[in-house]
């Protein structure tokens, strides 16, 4: 703890102009969470003894992957020197903020929370695509930016090149550029410092409404939902009946408080602060990012702008391997509901993969964070078809639908027009990969907007790009091609029309569902051949020949075709044999329970899953 | 006899048989299996229960007839205390190992043994098997002089470079000699081959089915290779030294097999077995596939007795701790259920000629059978007269054949 921090100011009592509200903008590993412990640390909010690393990130997987999911908030003390009399205490509120674009919604409300940022850049990498979209966020909310370098510690460390990087984008002398270790804590107490001196005291009206800015919300299994609010104007207390503004639904606070950083009540919270309330409801859709909260007797005329719905971008099914998984799965889900107001799943059904849901994320890595969390913490073993994006379709008949399956596409060649989504993205790498990146962003349907230099030797490429072709393993393949350099943002910018058509797989003349796909035509026979050619691989012999074939409608445009297997016999059954024959019998009995049946052809699910996933590995010779 | 050994309950002590196993005993054939668990080398492919030399922890090949007819009158003990009708044997089948590598006077003084113990019917079949180069014209006819009316070479291919592949060290020119010679002591004779060795080609192949068809013995078994675990073969194909071995290039091998044996006038009667008459099948190995009962003595030996199944300790030395304590050599055992022994006996006599009877299967099964026919598995005329009788195809697929069979028996 440092000697200068201070005794904390009485919430629900502190005068505005003795609060900062400020969140961090960094790219995944720059070090938000680490220099967040060390804040946390020399502020005297958390005891040395208690201190664990990256304080603030509470699910596992987080934690793990250094990356943070769920923002929060927390009030800490802090003295500034004046220049005559004793230290002036204030209270500094600092909201952490979702790091990747999936979430770009849930960041622009936490950026609503604030006066200004820190702008978090590792000093041996430059900064991202993602903070850089952040920052623009930032910047648009006319948030304060203190540009700081972490990780001046390394011996990779180049503060001088990204200090001029930092000031070429933002405004201002390389000097300006602060420089901290999270690690050793170097800088971080100027860093406070700053911020007091710079970001502006939150302002609001005491007198009017209650309105606060729900900026999170989180479910807590001891306390249902525990809901992160900015006041800015009024104020709310302890027992007080509160109305959600846009659902008009009306609650009683059960409790009120701050967290610093564990939640400690308070007798309320006045204009410009940051804290928490429960009200015992159980679901985060009840109490929803961006709305407002008022008072319920005296309530205000007009929410706080910019609130929305969560809006699905990506979609996947989601499927138990083993079937009888399926009612902890629908549980399961019903839970992540619970605490994760943007997935959104129905009930769906697959030839090859049994019942399982249709999956709506935001994005990929909440795709990814969603199946982690479904192994991780309910213990099931699913498979995620391959994601998809929604497609407007209208028909010759001028009806419109909606297709988030590729199994709802209309079928039978009476289709006017298809609209797919599209987005704008950012891409950071260093110049030398600029060609192989651009041939990539070529080959997935890309249109150059713009490059710009950053600093010496980066480079942003901004295409418009269709969001059906990001999903597709596109951040993957420009991490492998540009040795982990790149960084990826984009952002939705409308639709397009697009020549695109549904490929079906085939086994022996059955449909298999999971492999249907919506890609451009011109695509169409390499995905046809990409996997009939891994399901050959990938699918057993059987006592007949399987054709294998990809097909447009009822057009066949690629073939493959599994021989039928000529010898399943054990060559020798004597007296020692026969226990052991039968046992294996037994086996392949039970073996049998996780084959899929399409047709008459018996598919081992983990073919599927293999196929899906683009595991091609050679199937075993003998069965 | 190959891999480790299941896993069950433990043997009692004493060795004795519930009744259930004894009660039909006497409708049953009974016969006697003595294993001799030594080799000069091991071959490469082999994971039976054999051991070298070096290998025997200080058991001795030459103790080893007079533990044999330790367990012998062991098994005439149990079978008369658990209420079993003891004897006589109908059939004696030496196998290994090599039981050849003993001096014939060993292999004829365990079948005394088994003479003394239970008595041996009139026309039983007394088989030993041989390797071609551990035999010569005196061993042939003390052993057919001492009871013994059959014998099964290792024969294994006709050509230099797969038995090399296959480790085997005799000289495939021996193989008229040994033939000629035990034709000359009156046993019947019959030629092991093994195909789809690494290397071995579809005209090697012919070349050996030429070689054995000149020898006209009685009988011929044709076993695809198995690449067993923890085997040298399969360290030697995982490394990439031998090419795997093609199942397709097998099936090819084992349909040419069938049609030069069946112009030669053979017939077959199990799947990888083939006889030049009803008479010259083998007598002990059909015991197996119709469920009949045996004794197995030695290291290793399986046995089974009315739906009881149980197995020796596998290495020698701890066989002979056994039996010098006068404890039963078990180690293992298990007694079938219902369902179990059905499946046992549908998976058995699938493989041979004479098939399963059609009304004895389950709803499920007799409901499979016309597919099989449709699939061209089974033979459409003798399952109309009620019997399932493999086609070549059919023998091919067997074990999926039995799969479809048994679809709905576990359910």
């Amino acid at each position: 703890m440092s000697p200068r921090a201070a005794a904390p100011l009485v919430p629900a009592a502190t005068d505005p102009a003795l609060i900062r509200n400020f969140c961090i903008i960094a790219h995944i590993d720059h070090g938000k969470s680490t220099l967040a412990d060390r804040m946390l640390q020399i502020t005297g909010v958390v005891a040395e003894r208690d201190m664990r690393a990256q304080y603030l990130d509470r699910m596992d997987i987080e934690r793990e992957r250094g990356i943070t999911i769920k923002s929060q908030a927390v009030r800490m003390p802090w003295a500034l020197r004046q220049a005559e009399g004793p230290e002036q205490p204030y209270a500094l509120n600092m909201i952490d903020t979702p790091g990747h674009v999936d979430f770009s919604y849930e960041v622009s409300r936490s950026l609503a929370a604030c006066e200004g940022a820190i702008l978090l850049v590792d000093a041996a990498q430059g900064i991202e695509a993602q903070t850089l979209a952040n920052l623009y966020l930032a910047l648009e909310n006319d948030l304060e930016i203190i540009p700081v370098l972490n990780k001046i510690d390394l011996p990779a460390a180049e503060p001088e090149k990204y200090a001029r990087e930092l000031a070429d984008l933002i405004g201002g002398s390389p000097d300006d550029v602060l420089r901290v270790s999270g690690k050793t804590g170097m800088g971080v107490e100027d860093l406070l410092d700053r911020v007091v001196e710079r970001i502006p005291a939150p302002t609001g009206n005491a007198d009017a409404p209650a309105r606060a800015m729900i900026f999170d919300s989180v479910y807590d299994s001891y306390r249902g939902v525990v809901t992160y609010v900015r006041m800015v104007d009024g104020q709310l207390n302890p027992r007080e009946r509160i109305q959600m503004m846009s659902t008009k639904a009306t609650h009683e606070i059960l409790e009120i408080g701050v967290s610093s950083p564990e939640p400690t009540p308070t007798k309320g919270l006045g204009v410009g602060e940051v804290g928490y309330l429960i009200t015992g409801v159980k679901d985060v859709r009840q109490s929803k990012v961006g709305d407002t909260v008022t008072s319920a007797a005296k309530p205000a005329a007009e929410p706080l702008a910019g609130y929305t719905e969560p809006l699905p971008m990506v979609f996947s099914g989601l499927y138990p391997i083993d079937g009888s998984d399926y009612p902890e799965l629908r549980e399961a889900l019903d839970k992540l509901k619970l605490s994760d107001a943007a997935l959104v799943y129905e009930p769906e059904t697959s030839v090859a993969l049994g019942f399982g849901f249709r999956c709506g994320f935001l994005g990929l890595l909440h795709l990814e964070i969603v199946t982690e969390r479904l192994r991780r913490e309910f213990d099931l073993d699913i498979i995620a078809t391959a994601p998809s994006v929604v497609y407007e379709v209208t028909t010759e008949d001028k009806k419109s639908v909606t297709v988030t399956n590729p199994s709802e596409f209309p079928t039978g060649g009476k289709i006017a027009e298809v609209r797919e989504p599209i987005v704008k993205a950012a891409i950071l790498a260093p110049k030398d990969y600029v060609g192989t990146i651009m041939e990539l962003c070529q080959s997935r349907r890309g249109t150059l907007l713009g490059m710009e230099y950053l600093g010496e030797d980066r480079v942003e490429i901004r295409y418009n790009m269709p969001l059906g072709e990001i999903v597709f393993d596109f951040f993957d393949n420009l991490k492998s091609k540009t040795a982990g350099y790149a960084s990826l943002d984009y952002e939705p910018a409308g639709d397009q029309a697009a020549d695109l058509v549904k490929v079906d797989i085939l086994l022996q003349g059955e449909q298999v569902d999971a492999f249907s796909a919506i890609v451009h035509r011109d695509k169409a026979y390499a995905y046809g051949v990409l996997m009939t050619g891994r399901l050959r691989e990938l699918i057993p012999r059987q006592q007949f020949e399987v054709p294998i074939q990809a097909a447009i409608g009822a057009r066949i445009i690629a073939r493959e075709s599994i021989r039928a297997i000529r010898k399943d016999v054990l060559a020798k059954c004597y007296g020692g044999d026969i226990t052991r024959k039968r046992k294996l019998l037994e086996k392949q009995k039970e073996g049998k329970k996780r084959m899929k049946m399409v047709g008459r052809v018996e598919v081992p699910q983990e073919a599927f899953i293999a196929a899906l996933s683009g595991e091609t590995e050679k199937k075993d010779a003998k069965k | 006899m190959a891999g480790p050994l299941p896993i069950a309950d433990p043997a009692p002590a004493d060795g004795l048989l519930p009744a259930s196993a004894t009660t039909d005993a006497a409708s049953r054939v009974f016969g006697v299996y003595l294993h001799v668990p030594f080799c000069r080398v091991r071959c490469g492919y082999c994971d039976f229960n054999t051991y070298t030399s070096g290998e025997l922890r200080g058991a001795r090949q030459e103790d080893f007839a007079h533990q044999a007819a330790a367990e012998v009158r062991f098994a005439r003990d149990v079978l008369e205390a658990s209420g079993a009708p003891d004897g006589p044997a109908s059939t004696v089948f030496f196998g290994g190992g090599t039981p050849t590598l003993l001096p014939a006077a060993d292999l004829v003084r365990m079948l005394g043994a088994v003479r003394d113990a239970f008595g041996i019917a009139g026309g039983a079949e007394v088989t030993t098997e041989a390797n071609p180069d551990s035999v010569d014209a005196d061993d042939l006819r003390r052993l057919a002089d001492g009871g013994f009316t059959r014998v099964s070479f290792g024969m294994q291919s006709a050509v230099p470079h797969v038995l090399a592949a296959l480790d085997r060290t005799h000289d495939p020119m021996r193989i008229p000699l040994v033939v000629g010679w035990a034709r000359e002591a009156g046993l019947d004779v019959s030629l092991d081959l093994i195909y789809g060795t690494p290397g071995e080609s579809l005209a090697d192949w012919r070349t050996s089915l030429g070689a054995v068809l000149a020898e006209r013995p009685d009988h011929v078994s044709a076993y695809a290779l198995i690449v067993e675990d923890g085997t040298k073969l399969a360290r030697r194909i995982r490394r990439g030294e031998l090419a795997a071995v093609d199942d397709d290039l097998a099936a090819d091998m084992y349909e040419l097999a069938d049609e030069m044996l069946v112009e030669a006038g053979y017939e077959w009667y199990e799947v990888s077995n083939w006889a030049t008459d009803a008479a010259h099948r083998s007598r002990h190995n059909l015991g197996y596939w119709r469920g009949d009962d045996w004794w197995g003595v030695g290291p290793g030996a399986h046995s089974h007795v009315g739906g009881v199944r149980w197995w020796n300790a596998k290495h020698p030395a701890a066989y002979a701790e056994r039996l010098a304590a006068g404890v039963s050599p078990a180690v293992g055992r298990e007694s079938l259920d219902h369902a179990t022994r059905e499946t046992e006996r549908v998976l058995l006599a699938t493989r041979i000629r004479e098939g399963v009877e059609v009304s004895s299967l389950h709803a499920g099964g007799r409901h499979a059978v016309a597919g099989l026919i449709a699939d061209g598995l089974v033979d459409a005329r003798t399952a109309l007269a009620g019997r399932l009788t493999l086609t070549r195809r059919g023998r091919l697929l067997a074990d999926a054949v039995v799969r479809r069979l048994l679809e709905t028996v576990f359910e």
